[in-house]
């Protein structure tokens, strides 16, 4: 699967991300790195926190990603589209690298996405057997 | 005048080690704080204490719990 394998290499890539959950805008998650009934408590969290985040800003500005620096750690979420991606980092993370390898991420599943699946080969036309050259007639 | 400057010097060590102590403490307690980045490439940040903010940081902590369950 596409999405689990970006995840991995995700958490393989960042030494900062604990954990990483990506979900559609519905809270479908799609792909995780924690078991699933953790996955989906941590993307209606983050849907709920999408959401209360989006009545900060003006009604017509969409929130992108955010970030939330805690005591004991630290919460990003990011958009792309239709998908959204949550992420828990240990305390004081390079806000900018964990915003840019979720975005890439994010970006390598909606190409992954895109890609034209190959078109199955048809099977080579049978050939009619060749005719016999009739005999030349006296 | 030996005591004098005696008293001085553990005045500094005394008042250098509370100040330390002090400053490690304040350190140690970091703010907690959201940044909100809008599509049209505008930012807001929210430290704890400010109106809303406790509501995202209550969301956050909820999820980092979650995550380390």
């Amino acid at each position: 699967m596409p999405t689990a394998q970006a995840l991995a290499d995700l958490t393989e890539i960042s030494s900062q991300i604990q954990s990483a959950v990506v979900f559609d805008r519905e809270g479908t998650v799609l792909a995780s790195t924690v078991d699933d009934e953790r996955a989906g408590l941590l993307a209606s969290t983050a849907l709920e926190l999408l959401r209360a985040a989006e009545k900060q800003g003006a009604a017509d500005k969409d929130v992108v990603q955010l970030d939330v620096a805690l005591q004991d750690g630290s919460v990003f979420v990011v958009r792309d589209g239709d998908r959204v991606i949550v992420a828990t980092t240990t305390t004081d993370p390079t806000a900018g690298l964990v915003f840019y390898d979720l975005k890439s991420c994010l970006r390598g599943l909606s190409q992954e996405q895109e890609k034209p699946k190959p078109k199955p080969r048809r099977a080579p036309a049978k050939r009619a057997p060749a005719r016999k050259k009739k005999d030349a007639e006296p | 005048m030996r005591s004098r400057s005696f008293l001085t010097g553990f005045l500094l060590a005394a008042g250098s080690a509370v100040g330390t102590v002090l400053y490690r403490r304040r350190a140690a307690r970091r703010r907690e704080s959201v940044q909100l980045y809008f599509g049209d490439g505008s930012m807001i940040s929210l430290t704890e204490g400010s109106p809303g903010a406790e509501r995202l940081l209550g969301h956050a902590r909820e999820l980092l719990a979650t995550a380390r369950r």
